[in-house]
């Protein structure tokens, strides 16, 4: 029997030759990534535990991106805390505001998780860099803490669903509605407790920062991970930005899944999750006139170049409707910087936006557009549950930028096509 | 161990920035979390819950990010246990980890009523509502989770290899 590509990066890290799906390893990790949020409570085990050392510098990541830049004296006791214990063990990889991006942009960009990587991180879209072809997985701040310490964690070794996706998107239809229209499918827990594998010739027209989105949104089905097998696309991309070796994992032909879902993209539309739950996802085009007071496109979602260059071919020319705030925050300070260099942070500008530096700031309701009671907004990040992004009684809608941009132009919930007359 | 306490009942799906929202992340003492426990979606939780006091959910308790402040919130608040139909992967690591107890046993949350007094038995995984005198059964811990809770949570696990490792 051979093993998925998740199984054999399991394998690997915890020095063995097999590994079969419900089987318990303590494997080797090569990050252990923690925030603002969550490193302090790491942090705080760490020392409770009597940890004096980590137990490798350059495996860990400590990333202020949450609530920083600063939101309050609170926040910045906790980024405080989280550059102190940096500085004191010496943490190769801690990037400070001005440098920083949010993790799950930055990390795969600066090419500090690569293809094959073992990487646990205390936010639970650390499965994002399943995308490079890695097995990585969200935990809390007490694993982290145990990884600090130790190096390692404990996994159960998951089944794996399969999905398979064929055919060309259509126009205005990107790597978010894949995994929109699949949380659709499967549910919030449709994938609980298991990874899921994304296959099929439709990946491979997809850029990485399109790939990066689908495996981000695994958590969202419940799953432990969201992986791809790396391919030309992905070594492309890796090639000059690696900061170590990597080796290329690939499932088995033989390899045994749970279950393998098909889908036909060709019948796949531009898709928005409406409230509250990101399962409830309907095509941009049944949804009747839904008035929007806010639209934020960015976050480890959707807050890469490709994100920026699609929200602009949409902005291009037009203005945001004069009631509606448009807040858009590149992930990282490379996106910002290409962004000037594109043109793009003029587009957006000229069309009545806010361009932010990088923060998750909105997508948890931390700050930086907060909603009061009753208000709407259209956000290209991964959750919409109550009281997500400000007031219990406000509603996020998810999309891809394409669809927030026109969103912001037309007031309400759009297709793009309404704004842009020619398809992409 | 066995903990009793009156059933708080919560739905499917219930989520992460429900159970303690993310506007309050900016803390990391568990007294003040409790404080906010639920408040987006039972306001009267914070308030009414006591020592001891059980929740009963359904599908997918826990789901969303990986705050460990969540399960923290909800043990600092008082609650001894959660029986939930399934948990989100996160969640119930977390709640192993911190040393907040917790079953897996389907539908609960349709067969028992908010108020019951429920008796649990963790070892056997037996849940007795003394109000209806039905019993359920849970799924017991694997072994290995069981490995990690007789160490005391998994940082006095960690002590141990740390100390190993000096030695």
């Amino acid at each position: 029997m051979g093993m998925t590509i998740t199984q054999k990066i399991l394998a690997k890290h915890s020095g063995k030759d097999f590994v079969e799906p419900g089987e318990l390893v303590m494997a080797e990790v090569d990050l252990a990534l923690a925030n603002d949020i969550t490193g302090p409570v790491a942090i705080e085990e760490f020392k409770k535990a009597g940890g004096h050392k980590v137990f490798d510098r350059e495996k860990i990541a400590l990333i202020p991106d949450h609530f920083a830049p600063n939101k309050d004296i609170k926040s910045a006791e906790l980024c405080k805390t989280l550059r102190e214990f940096a500085k004191a063990q010496q943490i190769k990889h801690y990037y400070e505001v001005g440098r920083m991006g949010i993790e799950h942009a930055f990390l795969p960009e600066q090419g500090i998780v690569l293809p094959g990587d073992l990487v646990i991180g205390a936010d639970s879209h650390t499965c994002t860099y399943g995308a490079l072809g890695a097995f990585s997985t969200g935990v809390g701040s007490t694993d982290l803490a145990f990884a600090m310490m130790t190096g390692k964690c404990w996994f159960k070794v998951p089944e794996t669903i399969k999905f398979i996706y064929h055919g060309k998107p259509n126009p205005w239809v990107t790597g978010k509605d894949l995994i929109l229209h699949t949380i659709g499918d499967i549910g919030v827990d449709g994938a609980l407790y298991k990874a899921m594998e994304f296959t099929g010739d439709t990946i491979t027209h997809l850029n990485i920062d399109e790939r990066l989105t689908m495996s981000n949104m695994a958590i969202e089905a419940g799953g432990k991970n969201g992986i791809m097998e790396p391919d030309e696309i992905t070594l492309e991309y890796v090639k000059n930005r690696a900061k170590k070796p990597y080796e290329v994992f690939r499932s088995d032909p033989d390899a045994a899944y749970s279950d393998i879902i098909d889908y036909d993209v060709k019948k796949i539309q531009p898709k928005i999750a409406l409230p509250h739950l990101p399962e409830n996802v309907v095509d941009v085009e049944a949804v009747d006139n839904i008035a929007i007071d806010q639209v934020v496109i960015g976050s480890c979602t959707n807050g890469r170049l490709e994100d920026m260059r699609l929200a602009a071919k949409v902005l291009k020319g037009h203005k945001v409707h004069p009631y509606l705030r448009l807040i858009i925050i590149p992930a990282t300070q490379q996106v910002y910087q290409d962004m000037i260099k594109e043109g793009i942070t003029e587009i957006f500008v000229d069309a009545g936006a806010v361009v932010s530096t990088p923060t998750c700031g909105p997508c948890l309701g931390g700050y930086m557009g907060i909603l009061a009671k009753g208000e709407r907004a259209v956000a290209t990040t991964n959750r919409n549950f109550v009281g997500r992004m400000g007031h219990p009684e406000s509603e996020v809608y998810l999309s891809n930028p394409a669809v927030a941009a026109a969103s912001a132009v037309k007031g309400r919930i759009a297709h793009p096509k309404e704004v842009v007359c020619c398809d992409i | 161990m066995i903990f009793k306490g009156k059933a708080w009942i919560y739905e499917d799906n219930i989520d992460t920035d429900v159970i303690i929202p993310a506007r309050y992340l900016n803390t990391t003492d568990p007294k003040e979390l409790a404080s906010h426990c639920m408040e987006d979606l039972d306001p009267d939780f914070s308030t009414k819950v006591e020592a001891g006091d059980i929740i009963v959910a359904g599908n997918n308790f826990g789901c969303g990010s990986s705050r460990e402040h969540a399960p923290l919130a909800i043990k600092s608040a008082g609650i001894s246990c959660v029986v939930a139909s399934s948990f989100a992967r996160i969640f119930y690591r977390n709640s192993i980890n911190i040393g907040l107890p917790i079953l897996e046993c389907k539908d609960c949350n349709k067969k028992i009523k908010t108020g019951d007094i429920l008796e649990i038995d963790t070892d056997k995984g037996i849940i007795s509502n003394i109000t209806s005198g039905e019993i359920f059964e849970a799924r017991p811990f694997p072994e290995f989770i069981k490995g990690i809770i007789n160490a005391g949570g998994l940082m006095n696990y960690a002590k141990e290899v740390d100390e190993k490792c000096r030695q």
